[in-house]
């Protein structure tokens, strides 16, 4: 902290107007956006629940619209312990997360060898293309209501709803990445007397890793933005449910709390995921 | 063993309302096992067509390919290239990309390790067996490539500019290397360039190319590279005066197909 003081109480150099500041060691002079966000990430959050409790202290604003953080810590501890709607809170979780990451799990098992035929066949490419095309940029709740009209309203309707709205961004992602590998590695490849099927698999499917990983992230993040949407409609359990279902009865503080949860879980699935990138294909982007 | 490249003329189909390209016209061309044939030309003249011929990935549109009597009707293992770059996979370490080939053509690990090692070893890459490829610099990734060209045995050995991309002085050591690898194996290797130095170097036989259509306009037989592996310093070589009078030569040839072209 002393430090930042010092640096702030120097009065500033003159410099021209719209230069680069002169960089500190270790940094390359006139690349935009460098330098470590850790700490201010951390400020920023920290700022973020002080200004929230500071005005929920000072009672500026209802509780009914924003309740104070303790109000909604107190309430997550009440639901672990409670439950809601007579339902024990783990199993509010387990249920969305299952059905996102089911959803997810048939969309990637779906998802990336329908693209990766996109990307290498024109015959697939041309019947699929049109398809996913057209429904991709619908949202999930305007198509909702046939999920229900055709699939009933139990679980099915649910996760078809989920595994839509994660399928489109998997397969664009694997279908993009089957262009990654240069032709120069899939001549190689050839004249080392590789079949077809030996270029998919050692060639093409590696190099379309880095995206199709990309794509994953991408698709989950779907997933959790449909899942409220997905349980609307004759659920009796979920995070989702809670959420809507605690609006109704103006429960705000169980509502903020539902969404703080929902944020950590697809949170702690990225930091998973970025993981598993840097495992998985540590050569990304450097070569 | 020889490869004979027989009248081939390569026409590529008229796209976008443009006329058809004539790429190469009536090229002829034998490498024989020994023979270190160097392509020479400016831009657009055809030498990557042509070496895409011989490596089967382009089939003539008149004239014949043919390795050992045999025609060329795709790529395979007996004619390997070496690419300029982006042609290592930057998932396997470099044992494993130079294993790659003998990996597709279903040689057990233990085995296909074996034989990798001796160009490993060959190559210089000893220290860097297990290192990953995307950490090496672009002369060691070279190397990894000529390795792997190499571990299959193939009968040609076809390079598309191999050191284009690297440093000036990177690249008369990795000459250097390659005069001394195609002394040891004893391949015929086919060699495209930009450098007229590099190319009186290090073949036994030159092709001048010449755009518009692609063709073979000059040929010449060369000594120099032999004189190397006598045991004369590269430095000497390129310094004497039968090289600097055919540089001239050569360079004069290529710079007025340029102005014809300008």
């Amino acid at each position: 902290m002393t430090d930042l003081r010092e640096t702030a109480a120097k009065p500033a150099p003159r410099r021209q107007r719209g230069k680069a500041r002169p960089v500190k060691p270790g940094e390359i002079y006139g690349v935009p956006g460098q330098g470590d966000t850790h700490w201010l990430s951390i400020a920023a959050i920290i700022g973020f629940f002080f200004i929230w409790w500071f005005v929920t202290h000072m009672g500026w604003v209802k509780p009914l619209f924003v309740p104070s953080p303790q109000a909604v810590l107190k309430k997550f501890f009440d639901v672990l312990q409670n439950g809601f709607t007579n339902i024990p809170f783990w199993e509010h979780m387990a249920v969305s997360t299952a059905r996102v990451f089911g959803a997810f799990l048939l969309a990637c098992l779906i998802g990336i060898p329908l693209g990766l035929a996109m990307g290498m066949n024109p015959v697939v490419r041309g019947i699929f293309d049109p398809l996913i095309e057209f429904y991709r940029p619908i949202p999930p709740l305007a198509y909702l209501p046939l999920m229900i009209i055709w699939f009933g309203i139990g679980e099915t309707s649910k996760v078809l709803l989920i595994f839509l709205s994660v399928l489109a961004p998997v397969t664009l992602g694997a279908r993009s990445g089957v262009k990654s590998a240069a032709i120069e590695q899939i001549h190689a490849a050839y004249s080392f007397g590789a079949t077809r099927w030996q270029v998919l698999w050692q060639v093409i499917f590696p190099s379309a890793l880095p995206e199709i990983l990309t794509a994953m992230r991408i698709g989950v993040g779907f997933g959790w933005t449909t899942l409220v949407a997905a349980e609307m409609v004759a659920a009796t359990e979920g995070l989702g449910f809670m959420v809507l279902t605690a609006s109704q009865f103006l429960q705000t503080s169980t509502v903020i709390m539902g969404i703080f949860v929902i944020a950590a879980i697809a949170y702690g699935f990225d930091m998973l995921m970025r993981w598993l990138e840097r495992r998985i294909v540590p050569w990304k982007g450097r070569m | 063993m020889a490869l004979h490249i027989d009248q081939a003329s390569v026409i590529f189909p008229a796209a976008d309302r443009q006329s058809p390209t004539e790429a190469l016209r009536g090229i002829d061309l034998t490498i024989d096992s020994g023979d270190f044939v160097v392509a020479l030309g400016a831009s657009g003249c055809g030498k990557s067509t042509l070496l895409n011929l011989i490596a089967g990935f382009l089939q003539p549109t008149t004239g014949r390919i043919l390795l050992d009597g045999s025609p060329v009707t795709g790529p395979g293992a007996d004619r390997s290239v070496v690419f300029q770059k982006h042609a290592l996979m930057p998932w396997l370490n470099v044992v494993d990309n130079v294993a790659f080939g003998l990996k597709l053509q279903g040689v057990p690990e233990a085995a296909r390790h074996k034989v990798a090692d001796r160009f490993i070893d060959l190559l210089g890459l000893k220290d860097f067996r297990t290192a990953p490829v995307y950490k090496l610099s672009g002369g060691m990734q070279q190397r990894v490539g000529i390795a792997r060209a190499l571990t299959c045995d193939p009968k040609v050995l076809l390079m598309d500019e191999p050191l284009g991309a690297l440093d000036a002085l990177t690249r008369e050591r990795a000459q250097e290397l390659i005069l001394n690898i195609w002394d040891t194996t004893h391949k015929a290797v086919f060699f495209i360039t930009h450098s007229v130095e590099e190319a009186l170097f290090m073949g036994t036989k030159l092709i001048v190319m010449s755009p518009r259509p692609g063709r073979v306009t000059h040929r010449f037989d060369l000594p120099f590279s032999r004189r190397f592996l006598a045991g004369e310093s590269a430095r000497h070589v390129k310094a004497s005066a039968e090289f600097i009078a055919l540089r001239e030569k050569v360079l004069g040839i290529i710079f007025a197909d340029e102005e014809a072209a300008a």
